[in-house]
């Protein structure tokens, strides 16, 4: 049940035969060996999703510790990325085994679950705003209640939001990631054929929304914060990298000059963010830089923050081989079981940073509240992802096997 | 998103960045509770129309364009811009000053802008301060329509001869879930930065009083004894930034 499942390779029978099979379905892309489950991609996934929640929180002193703090990309690039990828390795191989309806199917039963997840925070989210717009009556902010205004009208409300088109804020990335899902058997397809024009025609596409300012329009007025046209750039970057592209490119991400370069972006992006909060930095900065550089844009993935999370990547990889014995300490599992159960663990996280701000509002505003409320929302979602591994594990054992059998496979492959 | 990390760090080292921009203010009525910390209050751009009828002594007329939260319900004396006006004749004893308002409730900045040039031609201020942004953060505007927006307005209030101060949005924590702020302060910031015009950062002078506890903005009250507290002290810092902007020398000023 994780947003785009395990990463491990699905328990087949005969790796050999399959392997085969695959080379001459499917000559153009090539599946990673069926073997671990890549922990780096859940361990950065889990790290995605506690900076994402405490982005989500007012600003305090964790706030400090989420990187978009130090460069432009932050934690939803790392996270739709490694969604991608995840989610065409997944059903990549889906795909090949068994064919493009099967996997289409699969996919969908994945969006529907994603979309009764937005649906559940939606209502989550009218309760807590029609609190405050009953108990809330501030003249100071007579003008900020108008937010409110939609409360006049449920019906139309609420169908706009069925229809994805009303999204409150910190619940964007889901209708994003419907969206993208809904277009994976697409890409699938298209990656089936040729990778890279698949890559090139994702270019193509973010190219010509960033010409002709497409966007996606939301309801009252207004766009989706998360240009889907935009972003599916990360991820269809991800799914060509899981597909093969990762190793083709491991020359390139060897070479030392790629890691120079990446170094030297994510110092020159390090330096410009903190012009943000030291503004007497912001005079040696050249105006003509910053008259080009400026607005960076989060809602059509501007291309700063697009290098700047590759050049992360690119280090990342480096630095952090597969092989990596931290990745199997205990320190690190309560982030590799977060990133486990993306789905899940991203809407507690939601849901926590809703009760946060409401505990913040109707108890105490302190820092020190603050602090306490994001270690424990973080505490929360490693309970939940324990809790949730061990139903899987234990649980769900003692149903029949054979059942078992189906289910796992099923898991694998998005149930 | 900048500003928001912005402001965390006001959070952060706020107590020790509280050096007090206003600790020696002449006005005895003030509550002790409007210190902003100067970092906030200062400005690289300048205010040159306003500072040469300052030095000549000649009649100052400001004019605050704003939307519904420029005012409070029923007590429009102790509104800022109200606030700024008997603080700013105090300042300056030697200058007639006269602030008039121009409320546009519910209108976007295009909306606003759109009527510039003839309230120009009616008013003829020497200084504009322009407050938008609330409307379009409800409306939820493309953040890029928005500063064209803003940009147009702006240069039409220049070419109609006026200085320009920008104003953002409140710091409003009880809604903060529910409108996402942070595009429309980065827009304002960018086209204040190109037109080289002072931008009033009341989004973080608000949430600096909140943070420090000098106001609780989360409280629900009722009554407007909060609401007023809180205008005084923005119409006392934004007298503070204008002068500051406009370079008032010491002579000038009584202190």
């Amino acid at each position: 049940m994780t947003i785009a499942d395990q990463v491990t390779g699905t328990p087949i029978a005969g790796t050999a035969d399959t392997a085969v099979r695959a080379k001459t379905a499917a000559p153009a892309i090539t599946l990673p060996v069926v073997g671990e489950r890549e922990l780096r991609l859940d361990l950065f996934r889990g790290m995605a999703l506690w900076l994402i929640f405490i982005d989500h929180l007012p600003p305090n002193l964790l706030t400090w510790f989420t990187i978009r703090n130090y460069g432009f990309s932050d934690a939803t690039e790392i996270f739709i990325f490694i969604s991608g990828y995840t989610a065409a390795f997944v059903y990549g191989r889906a795909m090949l085994e068994s064919g493009f309806v099967i996997a289409t199917a699969r996919i969908l039963r994945r969006v529907w679950q994603i979309y009764v997840a937005h649906v559940f925070l939606f209502t989550i989210f009218l309760a807590e705003i029609s609190y405050v717009a009953t108990r809330f009556e501030n003249p100071l902010y007579t003008e900020e209640m108008g937010i409110m205004d939609f409360l006049k009208q449920p019906d139309v409300t609420i169908v706009q939001a069925l229809l994805l088109r009303f999204r409150p804020v910190n619940m964007d990335v889901l209708p994003l990631y419907i969206v993208l899902m809904l277009a994976l058997p697409l890409i699938l397809w298209l990656m089936k054929w040729r990778p890279d024009v698949s890559l090139g025609l994702s270019v193509l596409l973010y190219v010509v929304t960033w010409q002709f300012d497409l966007y996606f329009s939301a309801y009252p007025n207004g766009f989706w914060a998360f240009n889907p046209l935009a972003w599916q750039l990360l991820f269809v970057f991800g799914a060509w990298c899981a597909l093969g592209g990762a190793k083709r490119m491991s020359r390139i991400l060897a070479s030392p000059v790629t890691m120079w370069i990446a170094i030297a972006y994510l110092v020159a992006s390090f330096y410009v963010t903190m012009t943000w909060y030291v503004p007497q930095l912001g005079h040696f900065m050249p105006k003509r830089i910053e008259q080009w550089m400026y607005p960076i844009d989060k809602t059509d993935l501007d291309v700063l923050r697009f290098t700047h999370f590759l050049a992360l990547a690119a280090l990342t990889v480096r630095f952090l081989p597969r092989t990596w014995p931290g990745l199997r300490s205990p320190w690190l599992r309560p982030l590799i079981l977060c990133g486990q159960h993306s789905l899940e663990i991203f809407c507690l996280g939601v849901f926590l940073a809703f009760a946060g701000h409401f505990i913040l509002a109707e108890v105490s505003g302190g820092p020190v509240m603050h602090a306490l409320i994001s270690l424990s929302g973080i505490l929360i979602m490693w309970g939940m992802a324990w809790l949730i591994s061990w139903y899987k594990s234990e649980a769900d054992k003692s149903g029949s096997k054979t059942k078992n059998a189906v289910s796992n496979a099923d898991m694998a492959g998005g149930g | 998103m900048k500003a928001k990390v912005l402001l965390s760090l006001i959070l952060l080292c706020g107590c020790v960045a509280a050096s007090s921009a206003r600790a020696e203010d002449a006005v005895p009525a003030g509550p002790p509770a409007c210190e902003v910390p100067a970092y906030l209050l200062t400005t690289e751009s300048q205010l040159p129309k306003t500072a040469e009828i300052i030095r000549d002594n000649k009649p100052l007329e400001i004019l605050v364009i704003g939307s519904r939260s420029t005012a409070i319900p029923s007590s429009e004396d102790s509104s800022y811009p109200a606030r700024l006006q008997a603080i700013l004749k105090e300042k300056l004893p030697s200058e007639p000053v006269h602030v008039s308002v121009e409320i546009q409730s519910k209108k976007t900045a295009e909306e606003a802008a759109s009527g510039f040039v003839k309230l120009m031609e009616a008013k003829k201020p020497t200084l504009v301060i322009w407050q938008t942004g609330t409307v379009d953060a409800i409306r939820s505007i493309d953040p890029d329509e928005f500063r064209s927006a803003v940009t147009d307005g702006v240069s039409a209030l220049q070419q109609a001869g006026a200085d320009v101060v920008l104003m953002n949005l409140q710091y409003s924590p009880r809604t903060e879930t529910m409108m996402s702020v942070p595009p429309y302060l980065d827009n304002m910031r960018v086209v204040a930065q190109e037109h080289e015009i002072p931008l009033f950062d009341r989004f973080a002078i608000m949430r600096q009083w909140n943070d420090q506890g000098q106001f609780d903005l989360f409280n629900p009250t009722r009554g407007s004894e909060l609401a007023k507290q809180v205008h005084d002290c923005l119409g006392r810092a934004l007298a503070q930034f204008v002068i500051d902007a406009a370079h008032v020398g010491p002579a000038q000023q009584q202190n």
